[in-house]
């Protein structure tokens, strides 16, 4: 197991570097971010000054290699729009999107669970064409949509929930504000998660369900429900935890789109003003968390199918 | 005349691991195997599933390159690799291909599902000019006719035959390029009895017919009896036993052949030998073969020895086409 | 019970079109996605507008003459919806077809040849996979111009990597089956049996997918254009239809403007995701009914 754990460590480390090269690169084409500070009022001579400063003068390789070697230090880089350091702008942003990403993921997976095991149950049945259509419809709808006829529904005409922050301006936000606040964008995040999971979790119960060891189970005269609970769900548990792999990176980016939407003071909303400034520092350094987060949670998903499953075989 | 000869052939697959993935051991499939084809017998191989009986056919047909070892055809020494061009005096795979085809053993497999007969058995011919465009109709109508297919077959897809038929349509794909030589791995394994025997009899007619040389692989002396001239028995990567059909049936001498042909079953209990052997255990891994003789870990008769030295492929002294590679096996044949 | 069809000998196609009926939502999602196609197509010849002058009075209401209304400086928005479903099904097809290709050719090379080939293409996919989808998307309508052609060319170069793995997947235990065997014992080119013999038995896979992928790119060029990165105005894009309805008077006030787009999109992404439930019904081969 420790080996297996090593081995697909070891997979993932060039597979960093890389991320982070083509990142690099992608950045490098962009063009410079000094364009954003031209205009009228700025000098010439002031531009080249602020080039040198940023270090923009060397070439690419040079700047990515600084940058790497910071970035083994801990460095993440400074923002070259408000020059605070990009990790301590990613950490206080973290706790927002963490809080909004982790209540969505388990909204989700508690809609999609009890629906995709209903389903395949009673396949066929009307309560399954329901809960399929829904599904479809789930993972159909833009998640933009889905947060304007909420708020349409919810501020406009009932005046429920607030449209959009974390707290209500003026206040420190209690438990119970950041609660309402937070209803809408869970409903947009959990619904798309939601939409495609059912479908997943459905066909592979409906997998599980053909396997002739639960036929032989039936057979021996074990009841619907001990049959389902004890030795269906149970092998369930494996597309399940597969789910919660393929969530992560739809979370990091359903958020960023949710978060513009919802005002959600998070790193989604943190980046999109980071892309439209052209603020590489921050951009490399929240792809580079992101592309870590999702290697990290798929190695965390291939160790716990392992564990879930005694037959896959770790080579 | 000698058709084919192998000397010495290798074929070891790597298995791959650790950490850092390096090979970490290797599987010896085929290690180290001697034996001609003479022109127009039928040469059967049998073994048990695993005994590198179908990787020594997968090499003969090219389709896997050997590890080691030189193989002739025609006399002239052949180079198996796909990719290498012949050096001097030497053949390569390319010259011979249509020469030497496969039939397989699931024959469904066999046939790209989502093509007809007619496009299954065409493409090779012309792509060969083993035909043109104005007589592909008539040859394909020849051709369905040996192995006796309605030419109605030609617009039909696979999934419309019944598991005899499409073996039959994999023999006349096999046949359609003209080859000298077939090896067919293990043909009728996956057919019912009954439809056995005739594609059993099919292969004999067409090799009379036609003159074939073939390479029949089985795991059971049951067909290879029936159709071979001569029969090779396979354990553990290696040829222990090698005769014609006749002699090797009835006086086996090595203790492996001798297992196997009691594994035939017999219709008339009495006709059954008082003392039956029958092998212990599984074949030993071919990772880790075992020292000395490799069936002696099985054998009732082994001794002391045979663990220690591996033996020969040698012929009998009575009998001098008759090659056993096992010191006791004269004693053991009068026994 | 009252006819029992003979369906021992029908052609492949038969079955598949078969069974694609049974699937009852389908059947309604292609009549639905073909209507909505031709529409878009012909909107030329339907929208009595053209989509991108001002006709009316500013946020006028529906009525009569405007059948949608008019945006906030007075043109037609049934005719622009017109318009923006044709740029919309651009983005998904164009978007989808160049994905596709990439994928395909990439899968084909690394599940046949194996080796460093396939350990370089895969390590790859891994990192593009690595990045959050959007995140790139972002990133790169960042770097380049918005517009309706970079937007085709961003998400057919993003949403490849999935087809690449099932192409991959798929040849690699196409390439162990007797009859690729077979032909290469036959001494068939190299064309013959990735091209003739290999792709046309992952068409259907490919297919299935590719409508999943086309369901997503539509997705993805109404989220840009709706954050203001994808397709620009004039030109109307279903997403940048709905960019307006950021405001607060016109989510409030005018929901002519925001809800039609919105539905619209929905309806093409649910029936194209429809049709391709039901062909991968219709396809599978070992799908018994």
């Amino acid at each position: 197991m420790t080996k297996y754990i090593l081995k697909r460590i070891l997979i993932a480390i060039p597979v960093l570097i890389g991320i982070t090269v083509i990142d690099y690169a992608i950045m490098c084409l962009a063009g410079s971010p000094l364009e954003m500070l031209q205009g009228p009022r700025i000098s010439e001579a002031a531009v080249e000054a602020k080039a040198i400063a940023l270090g923009l003068d060397q070439p690419f390789y040079v700047q990515y290699f600084v940058w790497l070697g910071q970035l083994l230090q801990g460095n993440l880089g400074y923002s070259i729009k408000n020059y605070q350091p990009v990790g301590e702008m990613i950490a206080s942003h973290l706790g927002p999107t963490l809080l909004l990403m982790g209540v969505s993921l388990v909204v989700s997976i508690l809609l999609a669970v009890p629906a995709g095991i209903y389903s395949a149950i009673h396949q066929y049945s009307k309560g399954d064409y329901t809960v399929v259509t829904l599904s479809f419809l789930g993972s159909s709808i833009p998640g933009f949509f889905l947060a304007m006829l909420l708020i349409y529904l919810f501020t406009v005409k009932l005046g429920w929930l607030p449209s959009g922050g974390m707290t209500t301006l003026g206040t420190n936000g209690g438990f119970l504000d950041v609660a309402v606040h937070m209803v809408m964008p869970v409903i947009v995040l959990a619904v798309s998660m939601a939409g495609t999971n059912i479908r997943y979790i459905r066909s592979a119960v409906l997998e599980i369900l053909q396997q002739d060891y639960l036929r032989t189970a039936r057979a021996k005269g074990i009841g619907r429900f001990l049959v389902i609970n004890k030795h269906a769900l149970r092998n369930a548990l494996i597309p399940i935890v597969t789910v919660i792999g393929m969530e992560i990176p739809v979370l990091f980016g359903g958020s960023i789109i949710v978060e513009e939407v919802f005002s959600w003071p998070g790193l989604g909303l943190m980046t999109m003003t980071a892309i439209t400034n052209r603020d590489y520092p921050v951009i490399m350094g929240v792809c580079l968390l992101s592309a870590v987060v999702v290697l990290v949670g798929n190695l965390i998903t291939d160790i716990l199918y392992a564990v879930a499953d005694p037959t896959i075989q770790l080579q | 005349m000698e058709l084919m000869r192998v000397e010495n052939l290798k074929k070891y697959y790597d298995i791959r691991g650790g950490i850092v993935t390096h090979t970490i051991g290797q599987v010896r499939a085929v290690d180290g195997v001697d034996f001609s084809i003479q022109e127009g017998e039928i040469l059967g191989l049998v073994g048990e599933s695993g005994c590198g009986k179908s990787t020594l056919g997968q090499l003969l047909a090219g389709l896997l390159v050997p590890t080691e070892g030189t193989v002739y055809y025609q006399g002239k020494e052949l180079s198996l690799h796909p990719k290498k061009r012949a050096a001097d005096g030497k053949l390569a795979l390319k010259d011979v291909r249509t020469e030497i085809q496969m039939v397989f053993q699931d024959s469904y497999s066999s046939l790209n599902p989502r093509k007809h007969v007619y496009e299954i058995l065409a493409q090779p011919m012309l792509y060969h000019k083993l035909a043109t465009k104005d007589t592909i109709e008539k040859e394909l109508k020849r051709l369905l006719e040996l192995v006796g297919l309605p030419s109605a077959a030609l617009s039909k897809y696979p999934h419309e035959f019944s598991g005899g038929q499409r073996q039959r349509i994999g023999i006349a794909k096999a046949l359609s390029l003209k080859p000298k030589l077939i090896v067919c791995d293990e043909p009728v394994s996956a057919l019912d009895v009954s439809i056995q025997a005739q594609i059993l009899n099919l292969i004999l007619e067409l090799q009379k017919e036609l003159g074939l040389t073939c390479l029949f692989i089985a795991h059971g002396l049951g067909a290879v009896r029936y159709v071979s001239d001569r029969v090779a028995v396979m354990y553990l990567g290696k040829i222990v036993e090698l005769g014609a059909a006749r002699e090797l049936f009835f006086h086996p001498a090595h203790p492996y052949t001798k297992a196997l042909t009691q594994a035939v079953p017999i219709p008339n209990p009495t006709k059954r030998p008082a003392e039956e052997m029958i092998l212990q255990g599984e074949a030993a891994s071919a990772v880790h073969p075992p020292k000395g003789c490799r069936f002696h870990t099985r054998c009732p008769y082994a001794r002391p020895s045979c663990g220690k030295e591996e033996p020969g492929l040698l012929p009998l002294p009575h009998n001098k086409d008759h090659f056993v590679a096992c010191p006791y096996a004269k004693q053991l044949s009068q026994e | 019970m009252t006819k029992k069809k003979d369906i021992t000998n029908e052609t492949y196609m038969q079955t598949v079109l078969r069974r694609f009926r049974a699937h009852r939502l389908a059947k309604i999602s292609l009549v639905v996605f073909v209507v909505l196609c031709a529409a878009a197509l012909l909107a030329p010849v339907i929208a009595p507008y053209d989509p991108d002058e001002i006709v009316g009075a500013f946020s006028a209401p529906p009525s009569r003459e405007f059948l949608l209304g008019t945006d906030q400086i007075g043109r037609d928005v049934f005719s622009r919806l017109l318009y923006a479903t044709r740029v919309s099904l651009l983005v998904g097809v164009l978007a989808t077809l160049i994905s596709t290709v990439i994928g395909v050719v990439l899968g084909l090379i690394a599940g046949y040849f194996g080796g460093v080939a396939d350990m370089i293409l895969m390590r790859f996919t891994d990192m593009v996979m690595s990045f959050p989808y959007i995140l790139l998307v972002l990133v790169a309508a960042a770097i380049f111009r918005p517009g309706l052609w970079s937007i085709i060319l961003i998400l057919g170069f993003v949403d490849w990597p999935g087809v690449a793995r099932l192409v991959r997947g798929n040849v690699l235990s196409l390439r162990e089956t007797n009859f690729v065997k077979g032909n290469l014992v036959a001494g068939m080119p190299l064309r013959h049996i990735l091209f003739s013999e290999i792709l046309p038995n992952t068409v259907a896979p490919i297919l299935v997918y590719a409508t999943s992928v086309m369901a997503l790119s539509m997705l993805d060029e109404a989220a840009l254009s709706f954050l203001g990165m994808g397709v620009q105005p004039p030109t109307a894009s279903l997403g940048n239809m709905l960019n307006g309805a950021q405001s607060i008077t016109v989510l409030t006030k005018q929901p002519w403007l925001w809800l039609p787009p919105g539905i619209l999109i929905v309806v093409l992404v649910i029936s194209i995701n429809f049709i391709g439930d039901a062909l991968r019904d219709a396809l599978d081969p070992s799908g018994g009914k």
